[in-house]
């Protein structure tokens, strides 16, 4: 039952105290996620999508529940296993792209690979390049976050992500400062790594972004309202090709 | 992460604050130079003082009649008159340990030669005396046994004299000189010495027999010293008792009776020196470790400072995998080659400075290997000491606040 079943989440809470105040993020979420799904989850502000994220990733721990990644429990992990998992099994695309200042796309893409003690400088190299390749910035990888457009560096920070070959992509809100054709761009490059059979766990709240997974769970004051599965999933490639070219005078 | 990347990141941080790692580094600079410098000066002035009283002769031994009392009244030592020619036989027959003995009584006075005269002192003393105060007769011969039983006219220059008395540089060599209006033959001229550790000429000095000195200059029977020495500086302590023995014996002085007579020895002398420099060493040495302490809390501040600057950083290296001690060493290694880096420029500059302030001051310098092994350990030392805390606290940040962190 377990096999097929990539995330396992039962009565997942979690909560800050703020001095006197308890903050309730989540109040007890409990859902699957299977291999290769393409899963997003949606809410309004504040809704605990960032704060189920970061438990996903393996960033923060949760209050109560348990979390089986793979069949492991989370909880059970130490935290230099916890720093493995996270550079060899998940890759993370931040809300705020999160690059190092002054640091040109290519290390920053390099970063991961260098906790991998596995990968030498040689093979780095080749697969930072590679993963920039695969975001379309093979020409600007000598350029700073500052000498890139807010969308070329929010690919530098997909390319990051890619970089240790993950089986496991969580992006939050990876197309939320873009426009319309730059989201449908990093829409279909998460839909081509999908295919390849990445899970991709992706948060938003536009809905019509949401159309492109298979699958939505809608979260509201930490609590899951909905959960759908989509039928048809549109493609975003498509999509791309149809969008009338604009804005040229 | 290789240690070969972490160099790395923190050479690229270093090099971002030029201005602010210089200035750490600066810290490090001035404490290091300074114990260098102070631990060389010290060094080198122990060194020195030790080498001029070793070419005293390190073997030597004298003995002075003791200021005693007549009626409470503390007399100068010059005025007694306890020790004798017979002390010298007596220490001479029994005092294995010694390997030399001679008499000396002094006056001074003007010797004068022709028309140019000096103002000097005279040392009645036998052959014995030489070997002593490893002094040596660089032209002519030293007077013997015989001329000292004939209280011969004979005297020895010491190069100060022969300079002062014999200004064209003509030999003076068979020559008379007076002293005192007594006519004394030059017979033999001293090689130089030089100053000794108390600022004296040791080459200004006229040696001759003592019985003649006794006799004819000053016309005494006593002595004012006994120079002897001992067969080796180890063996000192023993040719000390032999010699105290020896005199007891010959004053006839009884059990409950203290010594009327001096004992110092060479090597007395060099200890207590070389511990009067070793102190000022450690002091000044202690002073100037005080600026590499404060220099080290330079560093702490700075690797604050900089932890803090990098939150975000931290919180990002760890989400991607970072793990507490990848962070931990990112920035240790930073304030390492900081205070290591510190650290070099400052051996360099310490050496520099030790060997400028020799050369223009003219003061004796000793820059050791082990006070620029020991400072650079300490720099190392430091450099993990104070960059251990703010490296610490980098490596306990929560991930999340971190990414979180303004
Ligand atoms: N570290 C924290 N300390 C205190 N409260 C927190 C913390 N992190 C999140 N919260 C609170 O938890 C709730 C959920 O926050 P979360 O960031 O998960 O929202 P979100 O759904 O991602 O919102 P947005 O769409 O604006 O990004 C919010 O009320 C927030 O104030
Ligand atoms: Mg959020």
């Amino acid at each position: 039952m377990t096999s097929n079943h990539i995330i396992e989440i039962e009565q997942l809470k979690r909560e800050f105290v703020m001095g006197s105040e308890v903050v309730r993020a989540l109040k007890g979420v409990s859902f699957q996620v299977k291999q290769s799904e393409f899963l997003t989850i949606m809410g309004t502000s504040g809704s605990g999508k960032t704060t189920m994220l970061n438990i996903l990733g393996c960033l923060d721990k949760p209050t109560a529940g348990s979390y089986m990644l793979d069949g492991i429990s989370v909880a059970s992990l130490t935290k230099n296993e916890l720093a493995r998992l996270r550079n060899q099994k998940i890759g993370f695309v931040f809300q705020s792209f999160n690059l190092l200042p002054r640091t040109s796309a290519l290390e920053n893409v390099e970063l991961p690979l260098l906790y991998n003690p596995l990968v030498g400088a040689k093979e780095r190299r080749e697969r930072a390049l590679s993963a920039l390749e695969a975001v379309g910035l093979t020409e600007r990888m000598r350029h700073t976050p500052s000498q890139l457009s807010g969308g070329q560096q929010q690919r530098v920070a997909i390319a990051r992500a890619l970089v240790n070959d993950p089986v496991m992509v969580l992006a939050d809100e990876a197309t939320g400062n873009l426009d319309t054709r730059t989201s449908y761009e990093i829409m279909s490059l998460f839909q081509d790594l999908n295919q390849k059979g990445k899970t991709i766990v992706f948060v938003t709240h536009e809905p019509d972004i949401a159309a492109f997974s298979k699958r939505t769970i809608t979260l509201r004051d930490g609590h899951i309202i909905r959960d759908n599965v989509l039928e048809e999933q549109r493609s975003a490639r498509l999509f791309l090709e149809n969008l009338p070219v604009t804005d040229e005078i | 992460m290789h240690p070969l990347n972490l160099i790395k990141i923190a050479l690229k941080a270093m090099a971002r604050n030029k201005m602010r790692s210089f200035l750490t580094m600066l810290g490090m600079i001035i404490g290091v130079a300074s114990v260098i410098a102070m631990l060389a000066i010290g060094q080198g002035s122990k060194q020195s003082i030790q080498d001029q009283i070793s070419s005293m002769g390190t073997n030597m031994i004298f003995v002075r009649p003791e200021s005693g009392q007549q009626g409470g009244v503390r007399l100068e030592s010059s005025t007694m008159q306890s020790l004798t020619v017979d002390d010298v036989e007596a220490i001479r027959a029994s005092s294995p340990h010694v390997s030399h003995v001679s008499p000396q009584v002094q006056g001074r006075g003007q010797a004068i030669s022709g028309a140019n005269n000096w103002p000097t002192s005279i040392q009645g003393v036998s052959p014995d005396f030489l070997e002593i105060r490893k002094l040596e007769v660089a032209d002519g011969v030293m007077f013997t046994e015989r001329d000292i039983q004939s209280a011969a006219k004979y005297c020895i220059l010491g190069p100060t004299v022969v300079e002062n008395l014999f200004p064209g540089g003509e030999s003076p060599i068979g020559r008379t000189i007076r002293f005192k209006n007594i006519p004394f033959k030059v017979i033999g001229v001293l090689a130089e010495k030089g100053e000794n550790t108390f600022g004296q000429d040791q080459d200004d000095i006229i040696l001759a027999p003592y019985t003649t000195i006794q006799k004819r200059v000053l016309a005494i029977t006593y002595l004012h010293t006994i120079y002897a020495s001992a067969v080796s500086e180890e063996q000192s302590d023993e040719a000390i008792q032999e010699v105290t023995l020896a005199l007891r014996t010959s004053h006839k002085l009884k059990e409950s009776q203290s010594d009327d007579f001096d004992i110092r020895s060479q090597a007395d002398l060099i200890k207590t020196f070389s511990s009067i420099s070793e102190m000022l060493t450690a002091l000044l040495a202690a002073i100037a470790s005080i600026s590499l302490l404060v220099g080290g809390i330079g560093i702490m501040n700075i690797m604050f400072v900089s932890v803090t600057e990098r939150t975000r950083e931290i919180g990002l290296r760890m989400a991607i995998g970072g793990r507490e001690i990848d962070i931990m060493f990112q920035f240790l290694i930073e304030s390492i080659m900081i205070s290591v880096s510190g650290g070099i420029i400052g051996v360099l500059v310490g050496v520099g400075a030790s060997v400028g302030v020799g050369a223009l001051a003219g003061w004796p310098i000793a820059v050791t290997t082990y006070s620029i092994v020991l400072s650079f350990l300490v720099c190392a030392f430091t450099g993990v000491f104070f960059g251990w805390y703010p490296a610490r606290k980098a490596s306990y940040l929560d991930p999340i606040e971190a990414l979180r962190y303004e």
